[in-house]
C-alpha cells in the first residue's frame, strides 16, 4: 500500500497552482494519474521519486515511511526503490543500450536478469547501438526495461506512450502490462488516452488545478456511470448522421471505423471529436472464426 | 632567435589549463545546478575577469602578494611562496584570469543537459559524484574541449596582468606576449614578428582544431 498526503505550491505555466492531494494505492494495482497538462500530475511523480521536495506531505510505502516533512524524514531519491520511465525516455547518450540496462543495475551484480529483460521487450539486435540511432518506440522499450533493471517495486511511467505512433503503442502497452503482471508491480502511469486508460488501469485518479475532481474504476469515472457491459470500446466519434428519430454514430475504435445508433436524446449531447464508450450489455456477441 | 619566451608561454597555459580543469569542473556544476541566493554574486566573480582591465586584477595582485605587506610576507615567510616576479605568481594570475573561458562552456554544457538524465541516475540509486562522471562529464565532451582550449588560447594571449605581476624578467616571467613588446620597444621588429607569427598560427590552428571536432568534420573525415 502506497499512502501519500502531498502539498505544495507551483509555479505553473498560467501562475501559481497549490497542489493538495491525498490518496491511496493497493499494491500490485495499476493506478493512473489524468488530467490536463498543467495539472501537478508529473510534480506528484517527481514528488514520489524523491527528486521534488513538497512543502508540506507525508509518503508511506508498506509501513515504511518515505517522507514525513513534520519529523523531517525524507528518502533521497537513491534510496527509495522505484522504476522511472521519463516523458523524454532520459537514455544515456553515451552509453550503448546494454550499457544504460547495466549502468543501471550497478557494479559487481548479477546481470543474468538483463538477459531475461533483453529478451522480454526484444532488444536482443538493438543492445549493442546507441540510443541516438534508436526510434521512438525502440528508446521506450529501453528505457522500460532500464527501469526494471533493478526489480524495484513500484514503476512509475510519466506520459510513456504519448510521442508514439497508434501500432508501436498498442504493442508497448501490451508490454507494460506483461511487466505490470510478471514482475508483480504497482505500476502509476500517467496518461492522457482514454483508451489506453480504460484498457490498463484498475483505478484511475483524475485531477484538476492541482485538486483530485474524480477517482475510481476508470470506465466508471470516465463516463459518470456504472455499466457491467461484458464489452467495452474506446472510441473517436467521427461523424453524426440525423435520420429521423435517430442518429448514425460514426466511431473510430482503434483503426475500425464502426456504426452505432443513438436515440436523440442521447445524440444531441454527442458531437463530432468527443470520446466515447461503446459498451454491449444484453446481447451475446457473435464469433466468427478468421482465416 | 631566443625560444624561451614561447617555451615559457605554453609551460605557462599547460599548467593554467590542468589547474583550471579541476577548479573549474565543481565551480560550473554548483553554478549550474545551484539555486542559492548568493550565485547572482559568485557568477558576477567569475566573470569579471572578462570586463575588468587586466592591469586592474594585476595590480591588487601585485600589492595584495608584495612581501613589504601582511599577507604577502605571511607566504612568503611560511609557505616559502614570493608570488610577485615569479613565474608561480603568472600562474595563479592566469588561473583567476582565464577562469570564465573555462567555467562558461562547462556550466553551460551542464545547463543544456536535459535534467532528466541526472534524475534517472539519482533514481537508479547513483550518488551525485558517480551521475558527474558517468553521465554528466561524458555527455558535455564538446563544452569541456572548449574550456580547455579556450583558456588554454586565452592564457597564451595575455599580457597586462602578467606584465603587472611578473614584470619582464627573461627566463622566469618574459612570456612570448611581453618579449614582442620588448622587442618593439627596442626596435627589434623582426624578432617581434617572428614571436608574433609564431603565436598568430597556433591560435588560429588551436581554435579551428575546437571548431572542426565540435562541429563533427574530424569525424566525418575518418568515416
Amino acid at each position: 500500500m502506497i499512502d501519500v498526503k502531498l502539498q505544495k505550491k507551483l509555479k505553473a505555466a498560467g501562475g501559481d497552482l497549490f497542489l493538495d492531494v491525498e490518496f491511496k494505492i493497493r499494491n500490485g494495482e495499476l493506478v493512473t494519474l489524468y488530467g490536463k497538462s498543467g495539472a501537478g500530475k508529473t510534480s506528484i511523480f517527481r514528488m514520489i521519486a524523491g527528486l521534488l521536495n513538497p512543502d508540506k506531505g507525508r509518503i508511506d510505502v508498506d509501513e515504511v515511511v518515505w517522507l514525513d516533512t513534520e519529523k523531517k524524514i525524507n528518502l533521497p531519491p537513491q534510496r527509495r526503490k522505484i522504476g522511472f520511465v521519463f516523458q523524454e525516455y532520459a537514455l544515456f547518450p553515451n552509453m550503448t543500450v546494454l550499457e544504460n540496462l547495466k549502468f543501471a543495475l550497478g557494479k559487481g551484480r548479477d546481470d543474468l536478469f538483463i538477459k531475461d529483460l533483453i529478451d522480454i521487450v526484444d532488444l536482443g539486435d538493438l543492445q549493442y547501438r546507441k540510443p541516438d540511432t534508436l526510434s521512438g518506440g525502440q528508446k521506450q522499450r529501453v528505457a522500460l526495461a532500464r527501469a526494471l533493471v533493478q526489480k524495484p517495486e513500484i514503476l512509475m511511467l510519466d506520459e510513456p506512450l504519448s510521442a508514439l505512433d497508434y501500432e508501436i503503442r498498442n504493442k508497448l502497452q501490451v508490454y507494460i502490462l506483461q511487466v505490470h503482471k510478471e514482475f508483480n508491480l504497482t505500476t502509476i502511469l500517467i496518461s492522457h488516452d482514454i483508451s489506453e486508460i480504460i484498457k490498463m488501469s484498475d483505478f484511475l485518479i483524475e485531477l484538476d488545478h492541482g485538486k483530485i475532481i474524480r477517482q475510481g474504476i476508470p470506465a466508471e469515472v470516465l463516463t459518470n456511470h456504472k455499466i457491467s457491459g461484458k464489452f467495452q470500446f474506446v472510441g473517436e466519434i467521427l461523424n453524426i448522421n440525423r435520420q429521423d428519430f435517430i442518429f448514425i454514430i460514426t466511431v473510430l475504435i482503434g483503426k475500425e471505423i464502426i456504426k452505432v445508433v443513438a436515440d436523440e436524446d442521447e445524440g444531441k449531447k454527442l458531437s463530432i471529436g468527443d470520446k466515447v464508450l461503446i459498451a454491449s450489455k444484453a446481447f451475446n456477441p457473435i464469433i466468427h472464426k478468421i482465416n | 632567435m631566443d625560444w624561451t619566451p614561447l617555451i615559457l608561454t605554453f609551460k605557462l597555459a599547460f599548467i593554467t589549463t590542468i589547474i583550471l580543469l579541476f577548479i573549474s569542473i565543481p565551480v560550473a556544476y554548483w553554478l549550474a545546478y545551484s539555486k542559492s541566493r548568493i550565485k547572482p554574486v559568485m557568477e558576477t566573480l567569475v566573470s569579471m575577469p572578462l570586463v575588468l582591465p587586466p592591469t586592474v586584477l594585476g595590480f591588487y595582485m601585485l600589492i595584495a602578494f608584495s612581501p613589504s605587506n601582511a599577507f604577502g610576507s605571511f607566504l612568503d615567510k611560511w609557505l616559502g611562496l614570493r608570488l610577485v616576479f615569479s613565474f608561480d605568481g603568472l600562474i595563479l594570475a592566469s588561473v583567476i584570469y582565464s577562469l570564465p573561458f573555462m567555467v562558461h562552456p562547462i556550466q553551460s554544457g551542464f545547463s543544456n543537459l536535459s535534467s532528466s538524465l541526472k534524475d534517472a541516475a539519482y533514481v537508479m540509486g547513483k550518488s551525485k559524484i558517480t551521475t558527474l562522471f558517468r553521465i554528466l562529464l561524458p555527455n558535455i565532451r564538446p563544452s569541456l574541449l572548449t574550456g580547455i582550449i579556450l583558456a588554454f588560447a586565452h592564457t597564451i594571449g595575455e599580457f597586462g596582468v602578467v606584465l603587472m605581476i611578473g614584470g619582464n624578467i627573461s627566463g622566469k616571467t618574459k612570456v612570448a606576449s611581453i618579449a614582442i613588446y620588448d622587442e618593439v620597444e627596442s626596435l627589434n621588429y623582426d624578432a617581434a614578428n617572428t614571436y608574433s607569427l609564431i603565436l598568430f598560427f597556433i591560435t588560429f590552428a588551436i581554435l579551428l582544431f575546437v571548431y572542426a571536432v565540435n562541429g563533427g568534420f574530424i569525424k566525418k573525415f575518418w568515416q
